[in-house]
């Protein structure tokens, strides 16, 4: 039984149809690299599995199960975390505030409950130092570079224990030391039984670290191969649409 | 990675986790309720010097006084700048709550039968004016512009356009709150003292304070960290109102009568007493302190024109200029960051 079964998504904005059919599905443990030119639909697929915004048509199945996601949080609470490719953060907010968004640590004296700060500054640390993250957790996020804001993005989806990682672009700004931490993330994710989408234009990336790779050409998927099976020149020829179909 | 180059990634992310980008002094220099506190104690300074009734007891209890409604609404007010949007309709609703009280009062109910009422017509003004903006998404400035004509209306509707002075049984101890004192500070503002420091906490510590400054910040984001934004910005828009609601019930204490003309273009001064005390139209940005603050300069500047024998006709030109001032202020801190 796979982790996440998506069978013929299809989204379509007005006239634009952005998915056009789409299966794809994900075992525990396993990374799957989707790859594709600017608009061809990945970045859709992500927020669908995300519960951002209902597919036009095509089913999503959790572990066997049929499921409907309303609204973001249903997705959370079914072991889905994301990194968006915008990373939605708030800027007037600290680094650890943005970590914690929306499940604030709190404590507790008596009727009251108030935000632990303390608690929230050294978790967020933990999380950061782990990604090998020059990142402060007292910083706002607008004054931060295009790097750590995408380390407290990643930091967020650490702070459950999820079984499905969504990552929209997650290298697309850092450096190349903070892209080995992020790489190895995610290959200790897998190693625990995590499931990986990782979306990326960096094909040695998705060749590292993905079992499987998946492309999209204009809502349409063309391959979804073993990694063993293919080679970055095919994928290249792929997404280019110069090879049509593998 | 080797060994060595492991151990100092791990020393340089402990002393970073630790950083703080600005010291307290630092953020508190940085801080535009800090600079109003400043043009205060400067301007109390000089008018000391000016003329010497003004730093008498008297006066300082007057100028307090006269200032603490506009701040009690200004701290409402303040949330709902903070979430980008804006509330016009509070001047209106200050008249339209106090009418309601004094027809309550008047008919003969108890005061808690009358604070219950102005209060749950603040609620109920602030739950259309929530609703309107977070679900059906109108822009806050035409929906509370809508509501200032209307609750206006209703005031003078409901009041039969009569002026109202007597307050049934409870009349005494209601004309106390509104117009006394304890320990030689005025009631009200002991409430805006009260409430500042609850501000102040919210603002801090409440999961509900973080979130209103999150959705300010960027409401999708919110959103998508599973906040529920629209509820939030509902009870944003009711909280004002109450803050509104509260002051009438102050208001009317003190000046002991209520007609449907009260409060007409008080949303103005409690719009400008926020944006002074460091409020950003743009959202995300709050400050509990601020609020009192800004409502006392404004009520400082009246006050001292008036100690310096300024012709009074010069004060809404003053208060125009400080607000403008204001805002300047803020813009020019922020280049520089
Ligand atoms: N909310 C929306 N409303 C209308 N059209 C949309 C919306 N979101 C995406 N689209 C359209 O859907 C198509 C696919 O967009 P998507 O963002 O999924 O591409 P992508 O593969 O992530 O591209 P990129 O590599 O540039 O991130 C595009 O044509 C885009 O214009
Ligand atoms: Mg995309």
């Amino acid at each position: 039984m796979s982790m996440l079964e998506l069978s013929g998504i299809t989204k379509s904005f007005g006239a634009i149809h952005a998915l056009q059919g789409v299966d794809l599905t994900i075992a525990e443990g396993e990374a799957v690299g989707l790859m594709g030119d600017n608009g061809a639909g990945k970045s859709t697929l992500m927020k669908i599995i995300a519960g951002n915004f209902h597919p036009t048509e095509g089913t999503i199945r959790i572990e066997g199960r049929d499921v409907r996601f309303d609204k973001p949080i249903d997705a959370r609470n079914n072991g889905i975390e994301i990194v968006y490719q915008d990373l939605a953060l708030c800027d007037n907010l600290s680094a650890a505030a943005n970590v914690f968004l929306g499940r604030e640590a709190k404590k507790r004296l008596g009727p009251f409950t108030y935000l632990d700060h303390k608690a929230m500054y050294s978790k967020a640390a933990k999380l950061f130092a782990e990604l090998k993250s020059e990142t402060r957790p007292r910083d706002l996020v607008r004054q931060m570079s295009g790097g750590q804001r995408q380390a407290v993005a990643i930091a967020r989806t650490r702070l459950s224990d999820p079984k499905l990682v969504l990552m929209d672009e997650p290298t697309a700004a850092i450096s190349v030391r903070q892209v080995a931490e992020v790489l190895a993330l995610i290959k200790r994710l897998k190693a625990t039984g995590h499931a990986v989408i990782l979306v990326s234009h960096r094909m040695p990336d998705v060749f590292d670290v993905c079992d499987r790779v998946a492309v999209l050409r204009r809502g349409n998927k063309v391959a979804d191969k073993h990694i063993s099976d293919t080679s970055p020149e095919e994928v290249t020829g792929l997404i280019t649409g110069a090879i049509e179909h593998a | 990675m080797s060994d060595i180059s492991e151990k100092s990634h791990a020393v340089i992310d402990h002393t970073i986790s630790e950083h703080r980008e600005m010291t307290f002094l630092q953020s508190v220099l940085r801080s535009q309720p800090f600079w109003v506190f400043v043009a205060i104690v400067v301007m109390v300074v000089v008018m000391s010097f000016v003329n010497d009734k003004f730093l008498t007891g008297q006066n300082i209890y007057n100028t307090t006084r006269n200032f603490a409604a506009v701040g009690i609404m200004a701290l409402g007010m303040s949330a709902v700048i903070c979430t980008a949007g804006i509330d016009l309709s509070v001047g209106s609703l200050l008249g339209l709550a106090g009418i309601v009280l004094g027809l309550v009062m008047q008919a003969g109910y108890g005061i808690e039968i009358g604070f219950l009422a102005c209060m749950v017509t603040a609620a109920v003004v602030g739950l259309i004016n929530g609703v309107l903006i977070a679900y059906v998404r109108m822009a806050p400035f035409v929906v509370t512009l809508g509501m200032l004509a209307m609750a206006r209306s209703i005031a003078m509707v409901i009041s039969n356009n009569k002026m109202i002075y007597s307050f049934g049984p409870d009349e005494e101890l209601f004309l106390w709150i509104g117009g006394e004192y304890m320990w030689g500070v005025s009631n009200h503002v002991w409430v805006l003292i009260v409430l500042t420091a609850a501000f102040w906490w919210v603002w801090k510590y409440s999961t509900w304070g973080r979130w209103v400054i999150a959705i300010g910040g960027n409401a999708q984001a919110a959103k998508l960290s599973g906040i529920p934004v629209e509820r939030v910005l509902v009870s944003v828009y009711m909280l004002c109102s109450m803050c509104t609601g509260l002051a009438a019930f102050l208001l009317v204490g003190w000046f002991g009568s209520v007609t449907n003309a009260m409060g007409v273009t008080k949303e103005l001064d409690v719009i400008a007493a926020t944006v002074i005390g460091g409020a950003n139209l743009m959202g995300g940005v709050v400050y509990a302190i601020g609020a009192p603050l800004g409502a006392a300069l404004m009520e400082l500047i009246r006050n001292s024109l008036l100690f310096a024998g300024i012709d009074a006709l010069w004060q809404q030109f003053f208060v125009g200029l400080f607000l403008i001032l204001a805002v300047l202020l803020e813009q020019i801190r922020n280049r520089g960051r």
